[in-house]
């Protein structure tokens, strides 16, 4: 049997507690916790060095959480209380594959974003920009078995949030993903290509240089939709265990 | 094969050396293991509610199951303010010390009415989290031995680019926790005490301090 994919069971007898181990990014390419020009770090950043902790079963097994967390209604987010939502309609689509280069199926993608106006439906958010009363901003998809997701949404609006003068967050899309294991766990942000606001937003700028360009989706004309919608492309890349997809398994099968 | 396919052309051979013990040059594509640089991760930001709220969320176990204990704790900033815009996320095993997971020893193997992951925010009550779950089994640490009984934690916030992630164990384990052999390898008992959650009326109570002179022992995974 062929390692196609990172849930498929062990033979119990032989590979007791022998688990995957994942492998951690290089920091170079890791956003810290804390950042200094994102001024809420100061107070909330750990200030110690973390202890490792070797990876055990606790680590390498995460919750599988099915089909039941969604419904077809989830992946598209410019229908909702009955009516469109007003914006770009988009398509935000790609893979969720680990960094061994394998999909990732069953993956639970939770996004959040922010309407047209760059407002999000949240008692928190008060700047003066309007609500959509066909808008909420939530999404959810399980990858498919090739690790593929899609939602259809607006673009959202950039928006003003007074980390220092005139600061504005860069258009973006918040997600959260689980892999099959703790280790893999992973919230993020997507941006979209050339947005002007990359300069000054230290959100942004806290991933390293050489990783920012993995944060940005591109734009993919032959995936837009005549007459009704762009399209952006994001991979997403979890921590992989080191096995290639073409590597022979631990019951001596050949590939 | 040494020797140019063609003949016409002159000294050419497999190596496309420049000249003598210049190495061939390229990405690392063609010669490293393949692998895809993972991508980065970013804060939650203040409005995580939104994509990230269940209605079941702090259910490890329903309501009415027997035996069901309550994590209950604060999370507290730098200043010893409570966090009420935080978001606890905890993964465990079973009490008979399972996964419902394919790389689980055994197996998947699923504990009725037992979803090992529990999700909760701290806006109410502001700055504090609960999690109703069954208390852990010992599960093994690879070397031999039993770890004790634990529960591991991811926690998010607005003002943290990454999870921190850390572990909760459990006061009334005292010789389980002599024996775990994560607990043993930190500095000192203030520092295991940082992690280890005291009995209560209806389960237990951790306080997870983000900075501080009782900073959390946070792990690098
Ligand atoms: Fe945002």
């Amino acid at each position: 049997m062929t390692g196609t994919t990172s849930r498929e069971p062990r033979p119990p007898s032989e590979s007791a507690l022998i688990l995957p181990h994942y492998l951690r990014e290089a920091e170079e390419r890791r956003t810290p916790v804390g950042y200094p020009g994102y001024r809420s770090t100061a107070l909330r950043a750990p200030l110690r060095t973390p202890v490792d902790l070797p990876q055990r079963l606790t680590e390498v097994t995460g919750p599988v959480l099915g089909q039941d967390r969604v419904t077809a209604a989830d992946a598209d987010l410019t229908l909702r209380r009955g009516g469109e939502a007003q914006g770009q309609r988009i398509f935000v689509f790609g893979r969720v594959l680990d960094s061994d280069g394998r999909p990732v199926p069953d993956a639970l993608v939770e996004v959040w974003q922010a309407n047209a106006a760059g407002r999000y439906r949240h008692v928190g958010d008060n700047w003066p920009a309007p609500l959509d009363p066909h808008f909420d901003g939530l999404g959810r998809v399980i990858t498919d078995g090739l690790g593929r997701y899609e939602f259809t949404t607006i673009k959202p609006g950039a928006y003003p949030w007074g980390n220092h003068h005139n600061a504005w967050r860069p258009a973006h899309i918040h997600f959260s993903l689980f892999g099959s294991a703790f280790t893999q766990r992973l919230v993020t942000q997507m941006y979209f290509p050339g947005d002007p606001l990359f300069e000054q937003d230290p959100i942004y700028n806290s991933i390293p240089a050489s990783a920012r360009h993995r944060a940005i989706s591109t734009f993919d004309l032959d995936r837009t939709q005549d007459n009704w919608a762009l399209a952006f492309r994001w991979d997403i890349v979890l921590r992989g265990s080191g096995q290639t997809p073409f590597e022979t398994d631990d019951d001596g099968d050949v590939a | 094969m040494d020797r140019h396919f063609s003949r016409q052309v002159l000294d050419a051979d497999e190596s496309n050396d420049r000249y003598e013990g210049m190495p061939r040059r390229g990405s690392g594509f063609l010669d490293e293991p393949l692998r895809r640089g993972t991508t980065p991760s970013a804060t939650v930001g203040p409005y995580l509610a939104i994509g990230l709220t269940w209605a079941d969320g702090p259910d490890v176990v329903p309501e009415g199951t027997e035996g069901a204990v309550w994590l209950r704790g604060r999370v507290l900033d730098g200043n010893g303010h409570l966090v009420p815009d935080a978001m606890i996320e905890t993964w465990q095993a079973d009490p008979d010390g399972g996964f419902d997971h394919p790389d689980a020893p055994q197996g998947a193997r699923r504990f009725p009415g037992f979803r090992g992951f529990g999700r909760s925010h701290t806006v109410q009550p502001p700055g504090e989290y609960g999690i109703r779950t069954l208390k852990p089994g010992r599960v093994p640490d690879g070397k031999g031995g039993l770890q004790a009984p634990h529960v591991d934690v991811s926690l998010f916030a607005r003002g943290l680019l990454d999870r921190v992630v850390t572990r909760i164990y459990f006061g009334d384990e005292a010789a389980a926790n002599a024996e775990d052999d994560v607990l043993q390898r930190l500095p000192d008992d203030a520092a295991r005490r940082t992690l280890i959650a005291r009995p209560t009326a209806d389960g237990y109570l951790l306080d997870f301090h983000l900075q501080g002179e009782d900073e959390t022992v946070f792990f690098a995974l």
